[in-house]
């Protein structure tokens, strides 16, 4: 399970690349090529319209990290990386979590559990409810942990998205 | 200064390449490229036609490493372009400035499995610096000038532009740059001068240094700089493969080729060191052989322009990001403020020592009449010093790399990295059109040369005459020097039946000779020398003869052995085993 901590044993390298296609291929072309396990990624659009930004987990050790760095850099189309300190960025992931709900006393549990993690219950049916959590991933983890006693029918997570404090 | 024509994207492609001075282009038509080759029907730029796309990349290949410019290839969509990446994978693993240019589909047939379509952006991506497949004919200015740029600059390596037929027909305004406006060719050239200082105080302390020479030295012209500091400071030098010529290999100072079948000289040395200078090069499994019984001792100093090379393959004291040339200069500059000369040491004592043994080893080595091990040595006598070599793979290769001495960079032309059978011959076809003037020699394996001597066709038509020196062995020869070390002579699938070379030759309209002697060979290569088509020399030799010194797979330096004697009983064992379990 994905799980940032002061350790260091999972590092967040952020991206900054050209937005074009085959761009994407190529970062992951690379991970695949160079063996390297990641445990995340995902990409979006940036406050500039030719620039996209991937937001990469990994698990390994410093000498992977820096390869990976430096394997990176010589992509033409990667402007900018940078490997987030945990302790300083602002971490997000927002996953979605289809519970068993069965009867009312299940339903108003969930409906609890979702307020305490600042959750939103996106749909429900006779005998599901979707959940939309929204944290770090150690929140979300911990959400998990309580869904499963519910039983999680179906559940989608967009990996991390990260973005260093301060200007 | 900006140049408007009205143009096709074809069109805009050849005037592009006209502008980066390009001269001959290797290659084979098809349907997809038709449009570029109609243009270059009426273009100055000369077209050498192949027999096999591979051949084409190889050539190309061969042209840049011995010219230092990019090597252009050129080939249809489908399995034209599929046909090239054994050419491509074998530039980018010994970083060569090559370009492959590829006919498309039209755009709107991408993706809809074509008639001869390949994904050949998706089948390169991990094969080359960068690929291009541009959209328009407009774009089509831009991205050769920035191909060219990419592969001869930093760490050279190929780049692909895939050209859709639709784009090659499409008529346009086309605009030529001289500047791209392209801020992000990234490279260090310049090493930062705190690294420099550690490197040179490293060096200056040393009592044993040892300097390590890779490819980046030649590719960054850096010779003249690695005989300066190696003579101020009186070290070593070893090279690995990529780098053998980089060092002149009759200077006393020179240890020649370290590895898996490096010589006495430098495997001992340089587990002997107490620092390291490598520079251009990478660490690679056949140099260091077992990585983590490569130079235990010393601290190693790395210099590459890749930073990713740095710590990729062995941890090291003193990491330098820079140009090789550069980055010499600056530890030169560095140390002749600080010095004067180098005395002989006890340290170059011990080098001498260590040569004397070696006359012991390779006196060892067993030798037939007619060994590639004298057929070397009599080459180097025969040759002028600044003949071109260019080597198949497997023994052949390894024997020249031990036995045939490199006087001058860029004489001497290898598959180092991919290690691509069939890659020697034309190669030697791409080296003579960049040399000209200058003799061109093959040596080649029987197993190799098969791979690709439909050439010769092409070296007659195309009078690109160069010598083959055909080690024969009627083998799979280092496949088959395995088998007899390490699988108890067991030799699955390398006995070879060979046509009859000299035969082949003639009928390709070449010359064609068998030898049986040194003498005989002295004159089949004074003949070819004068010849104005390509001369096939076929010297049948024994088929039991091994190269050696060889570090057996997975040992480290200092288990080299010098003759089969030697292999580990464990070894042999196993071997007993296997065979037993077989009946």
């Amino acid at each position: 399970m994905l799980s940032v901590n002061d350790k260091g044993e999972n590092y967040i390298v952020s991206i900054l690349v050209e937005n074009k296609p085959g761009v994407l291929y190529r970062v992951s072309n690379l991970f695949r090529r160079r063996n390297f396990n990641i445990e995340s990624i995902s990409v979006g659009p940036t406050e500039k319209r030719e620039f996209s930004r991937m937001t990469i987990t990994l698990n390994g050790d410093d000498a992977t990290v820096e390869q990976l760095v430096k394997q990176l850099a010589k992509i033409i189309d990667v402007v900018k990386i940078s490997l987030l300190n945990p302790k300083n960025t602002i971490l997000r992931e927002l996953a979605l979590i289809k519970l068993y709900a069965k009867d009312s006393r299940a339903r108003s549990d969930i409906l609890n559990y979702a307020q305490i993690f600042k959750g939103k219950i996106v749909d429900t049916t006779e005998d599901a409810m979707t959940v939309e959590v929204v944290g770090t991933p150690d929140k979300i983890n911990a959400f998990i942990k309580i869904a499963l006693s519910f039983g999680i029918k179906e559940m989608a997570r967009t990996g991390l998205t990260a973005l260093e404090r301060g200007g | 200064m900006i140049s408007i024509a009205k143009l096709s994207g074809a069109q805009a492609l050849i005037e592009s390449l006209k502008k980066e001075g390009v001269e001959v282009i290797f290659g084979l038509p098809g349907g997809a490229i038709l449009p570029v080759y109609d243009v270059l029907y009426d273009s100055n730029i000369r077209h050498v036609l192949v027999k096999h796309e591979q051949s084409a990349a190889h050539m190309a290949d061969g042209y840049a490493r011995v010219s230092g410019r990019p090597g252009i290839c050129m080939a249809t969509s489908g399995p034209g372009a599929t046909n090239l990446v054994t050419g491509i994978a074998t530039a980018y693993m010994d970083s060569s400035p090559l370009i492959a240019v590829t006919g498309q589909v039209a755009k709107a047939m991408i993706g809809k499995d074509a008639f001869q379509e390949a994904d050949i952006m998706g089948i390169t991506t991990s094969i080359t610096k960068y690929n291009f497949q541009p959209r328009t004919a407009s774009e089509v200015p831009k991205v050769v000038r920035l191909a060219f740029q990419l592969a001869s600059s930093g760490r050279p390596g190929p780049i692909l532009i895939d050209l859709s037929r639709d784009v090659q027909t499409e008529v346009d305004e086309i605009s030529f740059t001289e500047n791209i406006g392209f801020s992000r060719l990234k490279h260090n050239i310049v090493p930062h001068p705190l690294q420099v200082e550690k490197a040179a105080s490293m060096l200056l302390n040393a009592e044993r240094p040892v300097i390590l020479a890779g490819g980046g030295v030649i590719i960054s012209n850096a010779w003249q700089q690695l005989l300066a500091l190696a003579e101020l400071l009186m070290v070593p030098v070893a090279t690995t493969l990529m780098g053998k010529g980089c060092f002149p290999e009759n200077h006393p100072l020179s240890l020649g080729v370290v590895g898996m079948h490096g010589t006495y000289e430098a495997n001992k040395t340089i587990l002997e060191a107490d620092v390291l200078l490598a520079v251009g090069c990478r660490f690679s499994d056949r140099t260091t052989c077992n990585v983590s019984e490569f130079c235990p001792d010393a601290k190693i100093i790395h210099v590459d322009v890749d930073a990713s090379e740095i710590g990729k393959n062995r941890k090291v004291d003193v990491p330098i990001v820079g140009d090789a040339g550069e980055t010499l200069s600056k530890i030169y500059d560095m140390i002749v403020k600080s010095l004067c000369r180098k005395e002989k040491s006890l340290w170059l004592k011990r080098i001498e020592e260590i040569r004397s043994e070696s006359e012991n080893v390779y006196s060892s080595i067993q030798e037939s009449n007619l060994s590639p091990i004298k057929i070397l040595k009599e080459l180097r006598e025969i040759l002028p010093y600044d003949a071109i070599v260019t080597t198949e793979v497997g023994q052949n290769q390894m024997w020249a790399s031990l036995y045939f001495k490199v006087l001058k960079p860029r004489t001497f032309i290898t598959s180092g990295g991919l290690g691509t059978m069939g890659f020697g011959f034309p190669a030697s076809l791409g080296a003579k059109v960049a040399k000209p003037d200058t003799p061109v020699l093959d040596i080649a394996g029987d197993g190799s040369f098969m791979m690709t001597s439909n050439m010769l066709v092409t070296s007659v038509n195309e009078n690109i005459p160069v010598m083959v020196v055909i080690l024969n062995n009627s083998m799979l020869g280092m496949v088959a020097q395995w088998q007899r070390l390490f699988y108890g002579r067991r030799y699955s699938a390398v006995k070879l039946v060979n046509p009859d070379f000299v035969k082949i030759a003639e009928a390709c309209g070449a010359m064609g000779v068998r030898i049986g002697s040194l003498e005989e060979l002295k004159n089949a290569i004074g003949q070819a020398l004068k010849s104005e088509v390509t001369t096939v020399i076929d010297v049948p030799i024994s088929p039991e003869e091994d190269v050696f010194p060889m570090v057996p797979p997975g040992k480290g330096l200092k288990a080299m052995i010098y003759g089969a004697l030697k292999t580990s009983s464990a070894l042999a064992k196993r071997s007993e085993r296997l065979k037993e379990m077989m009946d």
